[in-house]
This record gives structure tokens, sequence and C-alpha cells, in this order.
């Protein structure tokens, strides 16, 4: 219920605002209802969608389970930390337009290029919070596998992946909204389809109900994500938790 | 089946970078089924000491012969337990080979059955202690080690799991080490009693008790212990005489 109220209330404000601001800024919400209908119709609305979502899967689990394993390396052997921290440092801050660019230079106006830029914006946070996680595993747990002969496997999925799931959740959240962030720049500058090339047709018409239509698309697709597969995701994997307030 | 050790030094550094010596001169051999008990003022460097024998630290001067390919089985200060897995699985983790009747009968032993399937953060620090000792027996260990398993526990408890533990060590007769301040202790369960200097640590006395543990009477248990209070408070030639 709280949901339903907090969603009536965003299409309150948005309804006032746009009488507002009037219909030339701002669309009320029928005439983006209306664009977002005709797109669905026509079939372009999930084609998009569809191209986008898969781009976003993609890059995530490319950049997730890299970024993990190189996290979890850095985190544990010291000497790996070392040479990998400066490239590090340079991926967290290399903004993501330029990666997006040098990538459809370097690899041609493709797919795989488009997926591989998203995924190096991602990877660096992946990296660091997999590498915080790793620092902060329980040396008295590692010593009680080691002491119990558990093999390497078994402590590494009883005893360390339960201390670095928190730590996983963490990067996937933040990683996310990265990846939903970015992958709408990188359809805009070089791929024919997606929501962020769309919203990009719909800027240079200056079509505001059709640019809403996408943009507001796209963001029940997220939340309809995040809410079904990432919190009961985390759910799980807290529920030996005391529940928290 | 046998331990050796001869541990002559061992330093340590703390996160200051300042050195400190915790081990001395440790040196005995225990010999299979037997228990063997330290005993020593708090911060001496027991903890060290066992960590070195399970093999966990090998950073020191001298020489440890562990028993090639004995089963360890280890309860240590903290009870260690995963928080999230269960009892059961907890214990079921480290001994996978345990059949179930053997699980009931240990759970039995240490009254745990009615707790298998709960978490160890709801557990008292007591329960989580007997979860500890239930995962060491659980592996069927050929070579014990106990560090402080009853303390800071209520007197009665502690006595209850002493019993408990004396039970599991002649049922299998296992080769023990444990490690207590408490002299009741260590003269209710030890076969032999090492009395261990204040830091850096070395073994003042080694006591054996030829008495079998459920043979003790209360007078002989207080006699031993007259005996060791004696060597502990004792002028410096008789702790000489006694190592």
């Amino acid at each position: 219920m709280p949901r339903l109220l907090s969603f009536t209330v965003f299409v309150a404000t948005w309804w006032i605002a746009s009488l507002l601001a009037g219909d030339a800024k701002l669309p009320a919400p029928p005439a983006v209802l209306a664009a977002m209908i005709t797109e669905a119709k026509s079939g372009a609305l999930f084609l998009n969608l569809g191209a986008t979502l898969a781009r976003v899967a993609l890059a995530f689990v490319l950049a997730m389970s890299l970024g993990s394993a190189i996290g979890y390396l850095m985190g544990r052997v010291r000497l790996a930390n070392r040479i990998g921290d400066p490239w590090l440092i340079l991926l967290l801050n290399l903004p993501a337009l330029v990666v997006i660019v040098l990538a459809y230079i370097w690899a041609g106006l493709t797919e795989a290029a488009a997926i591989t830029a998203i995924a190096v914006n991602k990877l660096p946070t992946a990296v660091v919070t997999l590498r915080e996680g790793t620092r902060a595993l329980d040396a008295a747990l590692d010593e009680m596998a080691t002491v119990f002969a558990i093999p390497r496997w078994r402590a590494f999925r009883h005893v360390v992946l339960p201390q670095l799931a928190p730590y996983v959740a963490a990067a996937a959240r933040s990683g996310l909204s990265l990846v939903w962030k970015i992958v709408l720049v990188a359809e805009l500058l070089g791929r024919p389809n997606g929501v962020g090339f769309e919203i990009g047709v719909a800027f240079q018409l200056f079509d505001i109900p059709l640019l809403l239509a996408y943009s507001l698309s796209f963001a029940a697709v997220v939340l309809v994500i995040e809410t079904s597969l990432v919190q009961p995701f985390e759910a799980r994997l807290s529920r030996w938790r005391p529940r928290a307030a | 089946m046998r331990l050796e050790v001869d541990i002559t030094s061992k330093e340590y550094k703390n996160a200051a970078g300042e050195r400190h010596d915790v081990l001395a001169g440790i040196s005995f051999a225990l010999g299979a089924g037997e228990v063997g008990v330290f005993v020593g003022p708090s911060g001496c460097g027991k903890s060290t000491m066992l960590r070195i024998f399970a093999g966990l630290d090998h950073d020191y001067q001298g020489r440890v012969s562990r028993p090639a390919g004995a089963r360890l089985g280890m309860v240590f200060q903290e009870p260690r337990l995963l928080p999230w897995r269960s009892v059961e699985d907890n214990v079921r983790l480290a001994a996978p080979l345990a059949d179930e009747a053997k699980l009931s009968e240990l759970f039995a032993i240490l009254e745990l059955d009615a707790h298998r399937n709960h978490f160890p953060g709801e557990l008292s620090l007591g329960l989580a202690r007997r979860v500890a000792l239930a995962r060491a027996f659980a592996v069927e260990p050929d070579f014990l080690i106990l560090d402080e398993p009853l303390a800071s526990l209520d007197e009665a408890l502690a006595a209850r799991l002493r019993e408990q533990i004396a039970m599991l060590v002649d049922g299998r007769s296992v080769m023990t080490l444990l490690v207590t301040h408490d002299v009741d202790d260590a003269v209710r369960l030890g076969d032999r009693v090492f009395l261990l200097s204040p830091r850096p640590a070395r073994i003042l006395a080694d006591l054996p008790i030829p008495t079998p543990r459920s043979a003790r009477g209360e007078a002989e248990i207080a006699a031993i212990k007259a005996d060791i209070a004696r060597r502990i408070n004792g002028d410096r030639t008789e702790r000489d005489a006694a190592s």
C-alpha cells in the first residue's frame, strides 16, 4: 500500500507540474501513456527494451564475475593488489564516455564493443567492493576451516562466500544502477536500437512524449527487476541475521 | 600416534612493531590416549602454543612433530561457529563423514537435541561452546586440542561439561591437549599436568597423575591441587627442582 500511495503522489505531482510548465516542456501523463501504447502496439517498445535488457544482462554478468574474481584475488594476494591497484584507480576515475568512445573507435560500432565498454565501466566498482569484502574476511573462521581440514572448495562455499555475500549484493546493487545509467549512453552513441537509441531519436525530433515513454518504461523495468530479483536475493542471503528495524 | 614438541622460542611482533618473547622452553611428548593439561597464568602464551600444535603457526624456533595423518579436532577459545549455518550444519561441515546415529548420540550427550536447527546467533555462550565441542568430537579426532573450553561458564554447567569431555575422551582414547587456568579442571581431566611460567612461557613442571580419571577421589584431587598450588606459589629453589 505505501508503494501505491508513493506512485499516486508521483503521478499527481507530475500532472500538476505539467499544468504549470505547459505541454511543450512536460507533457501530461495521458500524452505519455498514449505514446507508450503506440510504441507497444508497433512492437518497437518491446524490441528496444529487449535489446537494452540483453546488453545490461551480458555486461552485468561479465563485469560481476570478472570483477569479483579480481577483487577476491586482490584482497587475498598482496602482490596482486600492488599490481592491480594503479589500474583500478585509473579505471575508477575514467569517465564512462571516454571508455565508450574508445571502444567504438577500436572495435567498431559493434555489439561486442558496446557490451565491453559497459562492463569496463562497472568492473572497477565490483573489484573495489569485493576487495574490501575479502579483506574483512574473518581469519578465525579460516583457521577453523584449516584445523578441521575442510576441503578448499567446501570452505570457500560455506565459510568464505557467506561472508562475501553482503559485498556481492552491494556490488550488484551499485553495479546494476551504474549499468542502467551507462547502457543508454552506449546505445545513444553507437547502436541502431535499444532504449538509448530511441531516446536519442526523440531528443533530435524534440518528441518529449516519446522520450518520456521510453524513459518511464525503462524505469518500470528497472523497478520490477530490482523488486522481483535483487531484493529477494538479498533477503535470502541475510536470512540468518537478526532482523533490522 | 605421538606428539613430540621442542619449542625453544617463539617471538611475536605486535602492531607497533615491538617484539615480544611468547614462548621460551616448551618441550614434552604425549602418547596416544593421554590427556595433557597446561595450567598457567592468563596471557602466558597458551593460545599461541596451541596454534603451533594445531599447525596454524609455523613461525617459531624449534621442532614440533605432529602425528602424521592424525585427524585433528579443536575447540578454540571462542566457539568460532559459522553464524550463517545451523548448529547441525556447523557440525556436519567439519565432519561430513559422521553418520546420523553418531551425531544423535553426541547431541544427546551435550544436551543439544533441541538446538539442532538453531543458528549460532540464537544460542547462549554456554550452548555455543557445547556446539564447538560437538564439532570437535564429531570428526572422531585422533588428536584433540581444547583451548579453555570451560572458561566463563557458570560452575554447575562447567562441571557437567567437564564430565562430558571426560566421557568423550575416555570413550575414544584420544590424544588430548587442554589448556586452562583452572587447577581443578586440570586435575580432574588430565593424565599429566604441565605447569607454565608467566610469559615467556616455559614448562615449570610435568606432573603425571597415575590414577585413572574416573577413580580419582576427592581427597586425592585435593592433595594434587595443594601440590600444584605449592609449586605455583613456591619459592625459586622449589621451582627449579620441579623443572
